[in-house]
């Protein structure tokens, strides 16, 4: 097996004619036509070969801009038929249940879409669930990222995009479901109309400048909609690009194992395997959206009529992903206070407002916050297992736990009904889960991600059960342990093992305090708290002592994979991040320096 | 009495005893209980004795012995008044199976009727009988001929659909009352409930009777009305479609990004090893 090639990252001009085989392929004319005129060859040649890790998680971003895509392409079809105007039409349209009936131009387009443009439900439906797993996917993205850790140093800015392109895509799905003016959207519109005239002071001036005077008004639809198919999608395309951009000069993270290290990166190149495999999985994310936009029902608009300001319909709720700022505004204590004659409304500016606000200052902050407090200020592009990082991976839960509780909590009428429960109870439960949930989450997913630790240190000192019970001259049962294989023993100890901070000297030699040190008794008491019950990975010494133990006990499993007793000696050569790279490669895999 | 004592500790022994004790109970209940009075007399106030009949045995324990209602200490009802309520109430609560109820709940779901036609119109006559109130509606006040759609469905989400849901799918009230699903109501229990305000609902009494046929013949057309555009999910607005993006959608794609991930070019090689 030879090691495994390497592609140095400079690349000279290329030379169109030197890769071409003696026989000129066919089509070689009109690459070395468009080379020659723009000079394309070099930096294809060179992002070609790019190398990226491959596993199964590092997909997830992809469905996110896959389904961007199909929102491009169904959003443009619709764009050529939809109305932005709020302007009185009669809808004569054939859709006989609302014919005869006055509505505004938006929603008579968006009924004509669905009932007489060839396609159009379909495609008003592809749009509508690409835009749900646009969202979704996003947020998987994210939480894989911060649970592996992937926002470290040197990537804290391409987090900090993502974030942006998460908030935009909220904003720009509401305002898609905004626009086609049925009673859902203008009553999710009235509830946003609620939350800007929440804010203390200005609140009624902001409601009246962004929907051009009292609500509804006629101007929010045309408004909305050059936010919709003009502002935000150039905005989410340009922090796309940045996003992309910064992974190319990044280079993807990789999980950790032979031959992986800080320095390189282990994987394959885009072309041809990431090109098929992002290009197959392109017409995966298509045919998933295609089908559910096929067979399932999204937002029969021509259900909920035309809105109509005196009219509401049960189950109103907004899509999946403004669902957990619906069940804040649902669980929200009513507290409003009068103060110099302004109204403060608590009960909405708190949940409307201080959620989003939480959620995304949490977020933004956390690579700081994390950095700040174990003081690793080093570049990071090899992942970490969430039980190796427990404290965060506690605090992710937790995260994950406030939001599902609020996300359930907005649907809680749903829930009342189809469990055969009280909303008053839902709404009580949901009160205290939201406080309490979180809080126990943290503790069972560190102590989880501990006991995970602990398991690992066992695999590697012990090796791996066999379920193969002997029974000793003496009559003692006992089961086999046989040595786990050395890449994976090198996996599970490659992470690093982890001090918490000290206070430095408390004072130098002349007795004068150091400046600062309130500061750093916190961080180093966040620091203790943040690595507390840590259990440390084996050392060489212990590895060797448990395999010399093992030998002498009898317990190695002879010739159970054809592997040899000393095995596990073996294994403790590729502790603590050796750079073991070459025996195990594969000629087909390559790895770039970084 | 040999066989019997070798048996008495067979496994099976209890659960015998049980069904038989069970038997027993029930034939001999099947015996003393009150036989239900058959409906077939033909004059008013032979209907009115015989519902006035069947009211004390099935219906007075709650609403009082005659249909004054039984007010608690603690000032609520454990039935309410009858009096005034009308036929047509009686016709809804009791054709529907809403009363008699089960067991005293928030409010009395919709179940199998336990009354035949005959007593219920007897029922009715009685309390019809003790004040004026609604009539049970003729045909001609529900049938939707020269109805209009697109009327109905204004009135329907002017009126109805803020309890109902805007596909008639139902919805929660306030401590785990709830506006049922308005799915397979016939158009006679509709005018019903909108001229009594059964249960939670309040007396839309400034429907006029075209209204009212209005509303029926969009209801109608709801259930007629093919499922634009596939599956409604139950008619249950957002939540279940992002139930289903989630669960079905990025599910799916997350498991399609697994199988992408581990079939590469290293697949066939990984299964030689």
């Amino acid at each position: 097996m030879s090691a495994p090639t390497t592609t140095s990252g400079s690349t000279s001009a290329v030379a169109p004619a030197a890769s071409v085989p003696k026989r000129p392929m066919k089509g070689a004319g009109a690459v070395t036509w468009l080379d020659e005129r723009l000079g394309l060859g070099g930096l294809a040649k060179k992002q070609l070969r790019k190398v990226f890790p491959d596993h199964w998680s590092f997909m997830l971003g992809e469905i996110a801009l896959w389904s961007f895509v199909i929102l491009l392409l169904t959003g443009v079809f619709l764009s050529l038929w939809f109305k932005p105007s709020m302007a009185e039409v009669e809808y004569m349209g054939s859709y006989a249940e609302l014919r005869g009936l006055h509505m505004s131009e938006a929603y008579a387009t968006s009924l004509d879409l669905s009932f007489d443009v060839r396609g159009g439900l379909l495609m008003r439906q592809m749009h509508h669930w690409a835009a749900n797993l646009f969202l979704a996917s996003m947020t998987i993205h994210m939480l894989r990222v911060f649970f592996t850790g992937a926002f470290r140093k040197p990537r804290e800015l391409n987090w900090i995009i993502g974030l942006a392109l998460l908030q935009l895509g909220i904003v720009e799905g509401f305002a898609g479901y905004s626009l086609p003016d049925d009673l859902l959207s203008g009553t999710g519109l009235r509830i946003a109309e609620g939350i800007m005239r929440s804010v203390p002071v200005v609140g009624s001036y902001i409601s009246f400048f962004a929907f051009g005077g009292e609500f509804p008004g006629d101007d929010i639809i045309p408004r909305l909609y050059v936010v919709h198919v003009l502002l935000l999608p150039g905005l989410l395309l340009g922090l796309i690009a940045a996003h992309m951009l910064l992974l190319v000069y990044h280079k993807h993270t990789q999980w950790p194992g032979p031959g992986r290290t800080n320095n390189n990166v282990v994987g394959f190149p885009l072309m041809p395997v990431y090109m098929a495999k992002a290009g197959g999985f392109f017409f995966i994310v298509f045919g998933v959206t295609a089908l559910m936009g096929a067979l399932l029902q999204i937002n029969p608009i021509w259900m909920y009529g035309p809105y109509n300001p005196s009219q509401v319909t049960a189950g109103s709720q907004p899509d999946w992903y403004m669902g957990w700022l619906d069940g804040g505004l649902r669980l929200m204590l009513p507290w409003e206070s009068e103060l110099f004659g302004y109204t403060i409304s608590w009960n909405v500016m708190i949940p409307g407002l201080g959620l989003m606000g939480l959620l995304f200052g949490v977020l933004g902050a956390y690579p700081f916050i994390e950095r700040w407090i174990t003081g690793d200020k080093r570049e990071h592009h090899l992942l970490e297992r969430p039980r190796n990082q427990p404290t965060r991976t506690g605090f992710g839960a937790a995260g994950v736990t406030a939001y599902g509780l609020l996300w359930i909590a907005g649907g809680n009428d749903v829930i009342a009904t189809q469990f055969s429960l009280s909303i008053n109870t839902v709404i009580v439960f949901m009160r205290f889960a939201v406080i309490i949930g979180p809080v126990l989450a943290f503790i069972i997913a560190r102590r989880w991600a501990l006991s995970l630790q602990r398991h690992d240190r066992e695999l590697v000192l012990h090796g791996y059960e066999t379920g193969v019970i002997v029974r000793s001259p003496e009559g003692s049962y006992s089961e086999i342990h046989a040595p786990i294989d050395p890449s994976r023993a090198y996996s599970l100890t490659t992470h690093e093992r982890r001090v918490p901070l000290e206070v430095s000297a408390s004072a130098d030699a002349n007795g004068v305090a150091a400046p600062g040190r309130g500061k750093e008794r916190i961080r180093a008491r966040l620091s203790r708290f943040w690595y507390a019950d840590e259990v440390p990975k084996p050392t060489t010494a212990e590895i060797e002592e448990a395999a010399h133990h093992a030998q002498h006990n009898g317990h190695g499993a002879d010739g159970l994979d054809g592997r040899e007793r000393h095995v596990g000696i073996e294994t403790g050569g590729f502790v603590g991040g050796d750079d073991w790279s070459s025996s195990e490669s594969d000629s087909s895999s390559s790895s770039a320096k970084r | 009495m040999k066989k019997l004592s070798t048996h008495r500790r067979h496994p099976l022994a209890g659960l015998v005893v049980v069904l038989l004790g069970l038997v027993v109970a029930g034939s001999l209940y099947a015996a003393v209980r009150p036989a239900a009075a058959d409906g077939s007399s033909s004059s008013d106030t032979d209907l009115i004795a015989e519902g006035r009949e069947l009211f004390v045995v099935g219906c007075a324990s709650c609403h009082g012995l005659n249909a004054e209602g039984i007010e608690m200490q603690s000032g609520s009802n454990n039935g309410p008044s009858l009096i005034g309520v009308g036929a047509a109430a009686v016709d809804f609560q009791v054709e529907t199976g809403r009363m008699p109820m089960a067991r005293p709940d928030v409010q009395a779901p919709r179940k199998e009727g336990m009354y035949s036609d005959e007593e219920i119109a007897a029922l009715a006559a009685y309390v019809a009988s003790l004040a004026p109130g609604p009539a049970i509606p003729a045909p001609e006040e529900y049938s939707t001929e020269g109805a209009s759609v697109a009327r109905g469905g204004e009135f329907f989400r002017t009126n109805c659909t803020a309890c109902h849901n805007f596909a008639g799918a139902g919805g929660a009230l306030a401590e785990g009352r709830y506006a049922p699903p308005l799915k397979g109501v016939s158009p006679e229990h509709i005018v019903e409930a909108i001229v009594t305000g059964p249960q939670q609902m309040p007396v839309f009494s400034w429907l006029e009777p075209q209204d009212r046929k209005d509303i029926i013949a969009y209801l109608e057309r709801l259930e007629e009305q093919p499922a634009y555009g596939g599956s409604p999910l139950g008619s249950l607005g957002p939540v279940t479609e992002g139930l289903w993006g989630w669960l079905g959608g990025i599910g799916s794609l997350v498991l399609a990004s697994v199988w992408i991930g581990n079939n590469g070019v290293r697949a066939g090689k990984k299964k030689q090893q």
